[in-house]
């Protein structure tokens, strides 16, 4: 296990890792719950495959949460024992599918997002985070191309698939702007040098919506609200987060302990 | 017998060690056993880096290497999973390359180089031509950038008509 270097603190870290983790799992089985829904088995196989990369993601960051933080709560335990309140995702991860271009639409922006904060996260000064970004840079890149390549197709595809693809974006958009806003951890963890100020990350963000929506002979679909809160950073999340860990959680509280 | 020949004859028997998913490949053709090392005591230490963060294989890995190194006489090793450094496909050998094309999967390209600074988006088709691995036409297209394994793609050739997958550049 990778120390923590000193003048941080080890639940401070762990807080962060818990952001980035749960966005990864939240995201992934948002993905996941497209497997035997996907329109096409192509489809299906690509959405499982990211899901999958994401999954592995949090796996190790909830791990590495868990360890630094004090209080010994393993991956599992992070993911099955803890409340909505508990969780530290952004919103847009959460919200329900609606149709396949609101699920390529909202890749489109996670994927982007999260590649640039990761991207600087390479250079992170906790090793743990560094290898972690290192190795989902590579994965994201293909998640977001797979995601604009779609975008791309749907808008500048028949008059009924660009409105779908302009209703999805549309109704993701009001969840942008809180992946801009940093939390208190984490602009003491960036001035550190230890996380990524996702506030730097918005120029790459809005140059890549550009590009893939030109592309893709849409508009943006609005203004980025400069007043967000943080609400997922800080435990304030839809009702559909609750829903979503039903499901995520049915098993391992029905049985504690199981193993298979 | 040395330490360094304990730590080398270990070293062989890892290596040999089947992929799960694709056991036409050695864990050692893959590129993703990273080190073998003795701890003090005597206790083999097996180091391995997954192809992507979700690898489903990991586990299987992991307790097919504990049981080779086992079978062969080295006790029981602990094997240790490391993302750093991230697994790059250009780590797979010629040896690997050959048996994968001899499979029917057509074997990665170089990886793409990564300069720092963001990563320009891909849209459109990857610009890239391969060799169908059973009819050797140039003649091909991707279908699916996903595919059955998480290091594959799904290709097709028009020439010959059949599909096949392709390790993807990483």
């Amino acid at each position: 296990m990778p120390a923590v270097p000193d003048e941080v603190r080890g639940v401070e870290l762990g807080q962060y890792c818990l952001m980035l983790g749960d966005d990864a799992l939240v995201m992934s089985h948002r993905l996941q719950e497209w497997v035997t829904h996907a329109p096409e088995l192509e489809e299906e196989v690509a959405l499982a495959n990211i899901a999958l990369d994401l999954l592995g993601q949090a796996r190790v960051l909830l791990a590495r949460a868990g360890a630094v933080d004090g209080s010994g709560r393993d991956e599992d335990a992070l993911a099955f024992q803890r409340e909505p309140g508990e969780y530290r995702n952004v919103r847009l991860a959460e919200v329900p599918n609606g149709d396949f271009a609101h699920t390529m639409g909202r890749l489109l922006v996670f994927a982007t997002w999260r590649l640039a904060l990761l991207g600087r996260l390479t250079g992170s000064r906790d090793p743990m985070l560094a290898a972690v970004a290192a190795k989902g840079v590579k994965e994201l890149v293909y998640h977001r191309d797979y995601a604009a390549g779609w975008v791309v197709r749907l808008g500048d595809g028949t008059a009924y698939s660009r409105e779908r693809m302009a209703e999805g974006l549309a109704a993701l958009w009001p969840l942008v702007a809180e992946l801009f806003v940093p939390c208190p951890a984490e602009q003491r963890l960036a001035a550190a040098g230890i996380a990524a100020d996702p506030a730097a990350v918005r120029p790459e963000f809005d140059a890549v919506l550009a590009e893939v929506l030109t592309a893709a002979t849409l508009g943006t679909p609005g203004p980025v609200s400069a007043d967000a809160v943080p609400a997922g950073r800080e435990g304030s999340h839809t009702p559909a987060l609750a829903d979503l860990l039903g499901d995520l959680q049915q098993v391992a509280r029905a049985h504690p302990g199981a193993t298979w | 017998m040395v330490t360094g020949g304990r730590v080398a004859g270990a070293w062989r028997v890892a290596e040999r060690v089947a992929d799960p998913e694709m056991p036409m490949v050695t864990l050692g053709d893959l590129g993703i056993l990273r080190e073998v090392e003795e701890a003090p005591g005597g206790r083999v230490v097996v180091t391995v880096t997954p192809t992507y963060s979700g690898c489903p294989a990991m586990e299987a890995i992991q307790a097919d290497l504990a049981a080779a190194l086992r079978d062969a006489g080295y006790g029981e090793a602990e094997i240790r999973v490391s993302l750093s450094p991230p697994w790059t496909s250009d780590w797979i050998g010629a040896e690997g390359r050959r048996k994968l094309a001899e499979a029917g999967i057509a074997p990665p390209g170089a990886a793409p180089s990564r300069r720092s600074g963001p990563v320009p988006v891909t849209l459109g088709p990857i610009p890239r031509r391969l060799a169908c691995p059973r009819c050797g036409s140039a003649d091909t297209e991707e279908t699916s950038r996903f595919g059955p394994t998480a290091c594959t793609a799904l290709w097709r050739c028009r020439a010959c008509r059949e599909p096949f997958e392709h390790v993807k550049e990483i």
